[in-house]
């Protein structure tokens, strides 16, 4: 295999154990204003515990703050509540120092004891935390119930000691989820099981009013503990909107940010004209469009037909299906995400390649199989691009079109031979390319109900991951990037799936709303960082 | 009359009872997992089976459903997996926008469709007759969804006399009201024209009329309140069509009522809301017919309740 450069990885790493890099203010952000985002869905809840959707998670990193935060707009780590970190030779013992004078929303300082209880609370199995499972390299994680985690230790009210049973190269991006964020006991018991409706963090914003199926009002924090932040003094979240009535009251100056984005419908109409498109931002997100090719049914269990379909699939074709919505991908990784092999060129479209492979695989006339997809557009039309692109080689795949629920059961289930992850597709929950794999690539994933659906499990990259994963030390940053730009090579080697795009972002904005493009797009908050941007 | 109601009580009790046993069920064998959606993509083998024990869904469907049962019998439709509200919060804060648009549409598609209907019998094989027969045919078949988008496009975008969606005032209950009203007139006016003809027909009006009663007297005092009657059985059964159709509707307006509420609820699979949204429009379709049945005779005389 060819050793090729994991460029990006070489800068974001060497940026973090720095933790001086920070965000430059917007010289000409002003206080003051009010904007209103829309949304389809309600909101489902906002405890940072329980809420992970695409929705409510940028609305959570507004309300609450965790040890570790993102410079807005990027993917490099800076310190949160935390005010700094060391750790330790072995790579197993994170002391954190907190800030001092942080007050959560009801008035009470924070110390040391509330990230020991939040931490706690998370990983507590009755909590039921979607998000417990990314806790797991804190030692006493097996047995984190009622008396708490054995590896979480309060120093002194300032100062909190980790000790991790395992290195891991991941935790201080851990330490940025929003599982992590730090909420105060009293708060919670008080809510009797409606935190989540009634959430009392340390962030930019606190919620102000939350009328059930129809607004949410998030108030400026004016204590917040980072000077100058928030320049808003009010967020109001409408739910119940359709996208495209969101678009016309938009256009109608009543609507600063579509939640939902610009309906694909009406995506070509608004980028025709100049004056709609000069509001659009456009920018990358931790995301990869995908075909699982299931390694345990025949004959995708060999490797030439994996290739060989590979081979067959136009991406330029399929990416024009989506107005150019994104770009062609050559590996599981997106570009902007650390790790990713610059240079690397994938399987290239070859159709009389694709033919002798699987000639070679003694499969000249073909096969037939089936092709699941979600039922919502674009994802039948791509599907059909992909049926086609099959046919030239001879393989007859017949589209199941399901609910988005019962593609995740199938997929999980391993019974889909095909799955075309649109509308289930993997959007990275921190950016670090170990989050690439265990679920959707290792073996871990590969059992029943996993999100591996390609079944793919190949024990000796699950010990290179394993062995990357544990470089914790900061200096050695650049080689595990290098260790997992090489992962990922060889799982192309292996080609359990066909890499199809990374889906590129677009965020409609009001003309009177201001801040850097970067805001728009940021990697972490979606749709838009509400604690940066300002009214003009 | 007494017996007749304890009579009707019951078998809604049982046909409620019918409805939430076949939903639960249908909610049980849906080849889609609660569980995977509660706990997200990220999670652990651990921590989905750990929210599948705590949630009780790891139980057999007759332990579920029993104890489904047990909670409403005490007056407990559970928490929302994905939300963790209480339901019956959730509905109760959504009931009164969905009952206002009730009203409101069929308010609306009586006065257009008693229009329309009476319009068309007096004038029975007229040109104007087969106009608005028409006309009822078209309103009923088209499409929501294009109907909502088109009059909130015309009326509030183009015209900018009334608000783009959402909910609060009169002015935003106009639309989604008229468009409700115009969609579901067709059904009161094929009901009242028919009903209505039959009516003209009775040797009562041709009394009437041999009184020397004014034609406006004769259609308004004696034939319409006997030719009223079927419609006011409609009235019952709209209640239940309204429930299930009015999904799109509040979507398109943002209104938000318990159709969206279900709509949401399904594409998540979130079981205590689409079974509290379930039992609560089978309520109501319960009593609008049994409200329809009891005023009968109260109308029609001829009527009893046996």
């Amino acid at each position: 295999m060819k050793k090729l450069l994991a460029s990006t990885a070489l800068i974001l790493s060497l940026a973090l154990p720095a933790g001086a890099q920070d965000y430059t203010p917007d010289p000409a952000a002003k206080a003051g204003g009010s904007i209103t985002v829309t949304y389809k869905d309600d909101v489902a809840t906002l405890d940072p515990a329980i809420g992970y959707d695409w929705q409510n998670w940028s609305m959570i990193k507004s309300l609450f703050d965790g040890l570790m935060d993102y410079v807005p707009g990027t993917t490099v780590l800076r310190p949160g509540l935390a005010e700094s970190y060391e750790i330790s030779e072995d790579g197993l013992t994170f002391t954190f120092k907190l800030r001092a004078g942080v007050k959560f929303h009801n008035g009470r300082e924070m110390t040391a004891e509330d990230v020991k209880y939040s931490l706690d609370r998370v990983t507590n199995p009755a909590t039921q935390s979607p998000g417990a499972g990314f806790f797991g390299s804190i030692a006493g994680f097996d047995k984190a119930g009622d008396g708490g985690l054995s590896g979480v230790e309060v120093v002194d009210p300032l100062t909190v000691k980790i000790t991790l049973s395992r290195p891991d190269a991941t935790f201080l991006h851990v330490m940025a989820l929003n599982f992590a964020s730090v909420v105060p006991k009293e708060a919670v018991d008080a809510a009797a099981g409606d935190f989540g409706k009634m959430p009392v963090g340390t962030g930019a914003f606190k919620l102000a009013e939350w009328t059930l199926g129809q607004k949410l009002v998030f108030e400026k924090n004016a204590d917040y503990w980072r000077a100058g932040v928030p320049y808003l003094d009010s967020v109001v979240f409408e739910v119940g909107q359709e996208p495209i009535v969101a678009l016309l009251r938009l256009q109608n100056g009543e609507v600063d940010v579509p939640g939902d984005g610009i309906p694909p419908a009406k995506f070509t109409e608004v980028m025709a004209d100049p004056a709609q498109a000069s509001r659009v931002v456009e920018g990358g997100q931790l995301h990869t469009g995908y075909i699982t090719l299931n390694v345990t049914i025949p004959p995708l269990d060999k490797p030439e037909v994996r290739k060989a379909i590979n081979m067959a699939i136009n991406k330029d074709r399929i990416t024009q299906i989506i107005n150019g919505r994104a770009k062609p991908a050559t590996q599981p990784l997106p570009p902007s995400m650390p790790g990713y092999t610059e240079g690397y060129a994938g399987y290239a479209f070859d159709v009389e390649g694709a033919k002798k492979l699987l000639a070679d695989a003694g499969l000249a006339d073909g096969f037939e199989t089936d092709l699941y997809v979600m039922n919502t557009d674009p994802n039948p039309r791509i599907a059909q691009a992909i049926q086609q692109d099959l046919a030239a080689i001879g393989v007859k795949a017949n589209i199941q079109s399901l609910a988005q629920a019962n593609v995740i059961e199938a997929g999980g289930a391993g019974t889909a031979p095909m799955i075309w992850s649109g509308g289930m597709a993997w959007i990275a929950d921190f950016p670090d390319p170990s989050n690439f794999y265990g679920p959707i690539l290792g073996c871990a994933g590969a059992g029943p109900g996993g999100w591996n659906w390609s079944k793919y499990c190949n024990a000796a990259l699950d010990e290179k991951a394993t062995a990357a994963d544990s470089l914790a030390d900061p200096t050695k940053a650049a080689d595990r990037m290098a260790m997992w730009s090489e992962v990922y090579q060889a799982v192309m080697e292996d080609a359990p799936w066909v890499p199809v795009f990374n889906e590129q972002r677009y965020t409609m904005k009001s003309e009177r709303m201001g801040g850097e493009d970067a805001l728009y797009v940021d990697p972490v908050s979606i749709p838009v960082n509400y604690d940066y941007v300002f009214v003009k | 009359m007494a017996t007749y109601l304890i009579r009707r009580l019951l078998q809604s009790a049982l046909i409620l009872l019918g409805v939430s046993f076949i939903t639960f069920f249908l909610l049980f064998v849906l080849p889609a997992d609660p569980v995977r959606q509660i706990a997200g993509r990220s999670a652990t083998a651990e921590t989905v089976e750990n929210i599948r024990q705590q949630l009780g869904l790891d139980q057999p469907f007759i332990v579920q459903y029993g104890r489904y049962l047990a909670g409403l019998l005490q007056g407990d439709m559970g928490r929302s997996y994905l939300q963790k509200t209480e339901v019956a919060e959730l509905i109760a804060s959504r009931m009164p926008a969905t009952l206002l648009l009730m009203a409101g549409a069929i308010g609306c598609e009586l006065v257009l469709g008693l229009a329309m209907g009476i319009a068309a019998a007096l004038w029975r094989g007229r040109m104007a007759d087969h106009v608005l027969m028409m006309t009822s045919f078209v309103t009923v078949s088209a499409p929501q969804f294009v109907v909502s988008l088109l009059m909130l496009y015309v009326f509030a975008v183009q015209l900018g006399w009334f608000p783009i969606g959402g909910y609060g005032t009169f002015a935003h209950l106009v639309l989604p009201a008229v468009t409700l009203g115009i969609l579901g007139s067709g059904w009161y006016a094929r009901m009242m024209r028919s009903s209505m003809i039959d009516v003209l027909r009775a040797d009562f009006i041709r009394t009437a009329r041999a009184k020397g009663l004014t034609r406006a007297r004769v259609v308004l005092g004696h034939a319409l309140p006997n030719a009223i009657l079927p419609i006011i059985a409609m009235i019952g059964i709209d209640i239940g069509i309204f429930m299930g159709g009015i999904v799109v509707v509040e979507s398109v307006f943002g209104w938000p009522g318990i159709g969206q509420l279900a709509w949401q609820a399904i594409q998540r699979i979130d079981i205590p809301i689409i079974m509290g949204v379930t039992l609560v429009s089978a309520l109501a379709i319960v009593i609008g017919n049994l409200l329809a049945d009891v005023i009968a005779p109260f109308i029609d005389p001829r009527i009893t309740l046996r």
